[in-house]
């Protein structure tokens, strides 16, 4: 199979939808990264919580979400959100919402489940002392966590947090079973219309791998970094 | 109201089986394609894991950029390399056989495509847990006359392979969840029967209940049986240092 001028035409006819393909994908990881991960700080100080009611929900979240697969999860709320918004403004029937907020909504409460543990792990990596010290030192729990704990968690969980949301964003292709107009579901109809489907779909697997495979390289170097700072 | 009776009905289109009874072989489904899939990984990830902790530059390299490209080309976009792709770009009669001649298709691409997914994670993660381990072992083996694929058959891997059990439990079951990218290419296995059930019956909360709860019982009792195993060979005092 060797590629011609015939499909590097057809290339640059179909970039502007490629483009605009990868753009709701990237929106869709942007968006997830950012509500996940402020659900997720939630779950996360829920789960290290006195109450045992809110350690139990936030164990609960984390371990169903994290048993099963991101495709039936996806299923679930694109059926089960309708019914939701239903119940919440009365209406008589289901609210059909669409599959697009379906998928935001979706990724947004799946990753936060993910990153909840990744920041629980960050906070626990303090060391005891370090908090018991702020205490000792009269701090208030607001500024133990403000000055103490989070600065040195946070640069622990960054590395984490980011290798994470490329995960995501390799994640966010499943949204082709809702027939979304991400990057995998534009090239997967561009190449139908075309009869050249294994050509789009090796130029989709090329952007992944170059997208995923810089970031990764962003972040091996970060976590370089961070590590020499601890150090010093 | 939840009714879950339809589940003892006869199926629609299940040739007089019960909805319960198409559920249980989408679950089977999913525990044969997760058992090849984690086989095939499990039997290339850990020999190229060694390889890649081996000092020989240019073979680890080589394994590197098979880690590289498995790791950073989302799961079903691999999937559909495996299905559309591949028999495209080799030979004809190979590739006809593919499209044609190869029984259960959706099968066999499915356990392929994940297998050789999972099996770059495993990799890693073989190379992470012989990284754990002190060097002093290796040089220490080595001093003692054992050749390196003596020092690694009986001193590096013993200790390396234990040390990764906790994580190893953490991609077996995502590796029993990632089945779930099959239905894309027709495999009918947990997710998919339930979603079929659902369109049959419109007890779509039930059905998603039911197939949610044999996710869980099964990530469950995978993570209990591989607990067991990590209890039975645990050696005192070892642990795993990322």
């Amino acid at each position: 199979m060797i590629y011609d001028s015939t499909e590097l035409n057809l290339l640059t006819k179909a970039l502007p939808f490629l483009a605009n393909g990868l753009a709701f994908s990237l929106a869709l990881t942007a968006s997830s990264a950012l509500f996940g991960i402020i659900f997720g700080t939630l779950v996360a100080f829920m789960r290290l919580s006195n109450s045992r009611v809110m350690q139990t929900f936030a164990y609960f979240y984390v371990s169903i979400f994290r048993s099963i697969p991101l495709l039936l999860v996806i299923f679930w709320f694109y059926f089960l959100m309708p019914v939701l918004v239903q119940s919440v403004t009365g209406s008589r029937f289901p609210v059909p919402i669409g599959p697009v907020y379906a998928a935001f909504i979706t990724f947004a409460v799946f990753e936060a489940a993910f990153f909840s543990e990744i920041i629980r792990a960050g906070i626990q990596s303090v060391a005891t002392g370090q908090s018991e010290a702020a205490k000792a030192l009269q701090l208030s729990p607001i500024q133990r966590y403000r000055y103490i704990i989070m600065p040195q968690a946070i640069s622990r969980m960054l590395p984490v947090l980011l290798t994470q949301t490329i995960v995501l964003f390799q994640d966010t292709s499943m949204v082709y079973v809702l027939s979304l107009p991400d990057f995998l579901g534009v090239a997967a109809r561009i190449g139908q219309r075309e009869g050249q489907i294994p050509f789009f779909f090796l130029v989709v697997a090329a952007v992944y791998f170059v997208i995923c495979f810089s970031l990764t390289k962003v972040v091996a170097k970060l976590n370089e970094h961070s590590r020499r700072s601890l150090r010093a | 109201m939840l009714d879950f009776s339809f589940l003892t009905e006869a199926a629609s289109l299940g040739g007089g089986s019960s909805n319960l009874h198409l559920l249980f072989l989408g679950w089977q489904n999913t525990l044969v394609a997760f058992l090849a899939s984690i086989l095939i990984a499990l039997s290339l990830g850990i020999p190229l894991g060694v390889i890649r902790s081996l000092p020989n530059a240019r073979v680890a390299s080589v394994v590197a950029t098979y880690v590289h490209v498995f790791r950073n080309i989302p799961l079903l976009v691999q999937l559909f390399l495996w299905f559309f792709v591949l028999p495209e770009v080799v030979p004809v009669e190979l590739g006809d056989w593919l499209k044609i001649g190869l029984p259960n298709p959706e099968y066999w691409n499915l356990v392929v495509a994940l297998g050789i997914y999972m099996s770059a994670r495993i990799v890693e993660l073989t190379r992470s847990g012989i990284g754990s381990l002190s060097s002093g072992q290796f040089e220490a083996s080595r001093a003692l006359g054992l050749s390196t694929y003596k020092a690694y058959r009986h001193v590096i891997l013993p200790q390396a392979l234990r040390v990764i059990m906790p994580p190893l439990t953490t991609e077996f079951t995502n590796c029993l969840k990632a089945t779930s990218v099959g239905l894309t290419v027709g495999y009918i296995e947990l997710t998919q029967r339930s979603r079929e059930i659902a369109e049959q019956t419109f007890r779509t909360f039930e059905v998603f209940s039911m197939a949610t709860l044999g996710y869980l019982v099964t990530v469950m009792l995978l993570t209990f049986v591989l607990f067991g195993i990590e209890q039975y060979f645990r050696i005192p005092g070892l642990k795993y240092q990322g």
